[in-house]
């Protein structure tokens, strides 16, 4: 176990400095989260710093959803470019492949956390900090089980593009129907009734409510397992998809096996159609932002 | 078979899709023993020795390297080898250093990285991104990868291929000097001086099949003699008329010259200037060469090495 330990540890440490050599990551992972910070404020600036918590929590949430992304897609370029055989005659495992692959995304993502932090207290004068501890654990699971999602795309995916293009039709649905864009109560109702299947929804609204309502970890509880078994479940099924060789192919099956992934959410979504306040309470954060406020608006 | 050999390859087979890869191939390295799998691109050399680095699984037969199932052996099994892969690959922006260390950190036993970097030649590259290496500087530090560990096996695939001349014999200097520390090392290759050289023993593979085994020394005796007579000559001649000279055991024709393999070389010679002398042809450059691995691979197969 501790080898096991060791070894991811060394991969991480490894992983992230070639994150940081790459300009797209950092792009991705730093200057685009704090582009969308800057654009909400500008959008949201008549509103004052009392809107600063609502659009913050967007902004988490969107920086946490990038962990999609993340180095998922480092390792399907390792597994193209024959990198990650030379890892398979060493004792390195899959495990502690995947595994690295969670902790240096979320030891990156960290940091960008802290800075929209400060920039929505020193720039934009945010009073509070919401629910802290809330806002912590929604971070370090929401990156974790995003992450792994991400690997789940890449265990089924045979190359790059194939992996570029899922990535990116999961990443739109994310981005626009989960309310980290458009506010949940502002999406067509249909759209709505999708929406709370995705856990990309759970995490804006668990962010909103911490940041706002200061909602505690327990209230977020179902929230937070979801989440907890969706990540579960990527990260065993992605590791028992991993593939070293660049020619071996996904099996028909596989895809299969990564639909599990969803499960949780399958379920977290059936319960929210029938008696869920996810809608109630994006309503009642919205308002926070005290005057109405419409889709024009944000359009223009 | 040998016993208690430190590889041990029984009766491999392998075959991907339409093609048999593999096709029943054995044999045996000793401990500290230099072997060479010699033949050209896609007899199944890569696949053999990636059966042996637990890279894959053969279709039947059985290997073990230091008594040990490359597949069940785990973390043991890659204590014990070390690799360079035919083509190794390091991200781009990893530095020669950091290989090193990170490499080094999956073993309890392990070689310092400012050791390795010394005796590579690496040392200053240390803070060079793999991207900026020449070919030549990659495929040591490839070389120094397999190190890192102290294995006790060391298999290297094709460790020249591409490489020019200079950069080649320093790959030999290296492989010599793992000879001294009595490592058992299995290199493949299809130049024929790195096995003749390198070499304690040869497999000489084709088709998935290992075709002829032995020392180089060895393998050239039991070529039945043949001493190949290289002719070149002012005019043409037909093919026929010089197979037929005392001793000749075969003509071949390679672009101006004309290849007589003898049994009986000074007979074969004197009849051959007769026979030029009648046919009112001169000879412009005659050698004899003492067969080579070469010419046992083109007895054996029929084809050159590099076809």
């Amino acid at each position: 176990m501790s080898r096991v330990w060791s070894h991811t540890w060394a991969l991480t440490m490894s992983r992230m400095r070639l994150a940081m050599r790459n300009r797209a990551f950092l792009f991705f992972s730093l200057i685009m989260p704090l582009a969308f910070l800057f654009g909400y404020a500008e959008l949201f600036r008549r509103f004052g710093p009392e809107a600063v918590p609502y659009l913050l929590a967007m902004v988490l949430a969107l920086t946490v959803m990038g962990s999609f992304w993340g180095l998922s897609v480092q390792l399907v370029t390792f597994r193209e470019q024959g990198i990650l055989r030379r890892f398979r005659v060493t004792p390195v495992g899959a495990s502690a492949m995947l595994g690295s692959s969670l902790i240096s995304n979320y030891l990156l993502t960290l940091p960008t956390i802290a800075i929209e932090f400060y920039i929505s207290r020193s720039v934009f004068h945010m009073a509070g900090l919401g629910n802290v501890l809330s806002v912590f654990i929604l971070v370090t699971i929401g990156t974790v089980t995003f992450a792994s999602l991400g690997l789940i795309v890449a265990s089924v995916t045979n190359t790059m593009q194939e992996t570029q293009i899922i990535n990116q039709i999961i990443w739109f649905v994310f981005l626009f129907i989960s309310g980290a864009t458009i506010p949940f109560p502002m999406l067509p109702a249909m759209v709505q009734k999708v929406a709370v299947f995705l856990p990309a929804t759970y995490l804006v609204s668990g962010l909103q409510r911490a940041m706002i309502d200061h909602t505690t970890l327990t209230s977020l509880g179902s929230y937070l397992a979801s989440l907890v078994g969706c990540a579960l479940i990527a990260f065993i099924v992605s590791a028992q998809l991993f593939r070293w060789e660049p020619e071996s192919k996904a099996p028909r099956r596989a895809k299969l096996w990564a639909a599990a992934a969803v499960v949780p959410f399958l379920l977290l979504g059936a319960w929210e159609t029938v008696n869920g306040d996810l809608r109630s309470h994006a309503m009642k954060n919205l308002q926070a932002i005290r005057e109405p406020y419409s889709l024009e608006r944000i359009e223009h | 078979m040998l016993i208690g050999a430190t590889i041990e390859v029984n009766n491999l087979t392998k075959r991907y899709g339409d093609v048999e890869a593999l096709r029943g191939v054995s044999f045996a390295v000793n401990e500290g023993e230099v072997f060479g799998l010699l033949g050209p691109n896609g007899a199944g050399k890569t696949s053999t020795v990636e059966i042996l680095e637990g890279l894959r699984t053969p279709d039947s037969g059985s290997v073990s390297v230091c008594g040990l199932d490359p597949q069940t052996s785990g973390a043991e099994f890659k204590y014990a080898i070390g690799a360079a892969l035919q083509a190794t690959a390091l991200p781009d922006k990893m530095r020669v250093h950091e290989a090193l260390d990170l490499f080094g950190s999956f073993y309890p036993k392990r070689r310092g990285t400012q050791e390795l970097l010394g005796r590579f030649g690496l040392e200053e590259k240390r803070n060079a991104f793999y991207s900026q290496l020449s070919g030549g500087q990659k495929q040591r530090l490839a070389l120094a990868m397999a190190l890192v560990n102290d294995p006790r096996v060391v298999f290297l695939d094709e460790p020249t291929a591409g490489l020019d001349p200079q950069v080649r014999r320093e790959i030999y200097d290296i492989v010599e000097e793992l000879k001294k520390e009595k490592k058992t090392i299995l290199i493949t290759t299809h130049y024929i001086e790195e096995a003749e050289k390198l070499c304690d023993r040869v497999a000489i593979v084709d088709h998935g099949k290992v075709i002829a085994l032995g020392t180089p020394r060895e393998l050239k005796q039991r070529s039945g003699a043949v001493t190949r007579i290289t002719v070149r000559m002012a005019k043409p001649e037909t093919n026929g008329a010089l197979s037929s000279l005392e001793g000749v055991t075969e003509c071949r024709v390679e672009a101006d010259d004309y290849l007589l393999y003898s049994t009986r070389v000074p007979r074969t010679i004197v009849a051959l200037v007769k026979h030029l002398e009648e046919k009112n042809n001169e000879l412009v450059s005659l050698e004899i060469s003492a067969p080579s691995l070469e010419d046992i691979f083109l007895e054996l197969t029929g084809r050159r090495l590099r076809d």
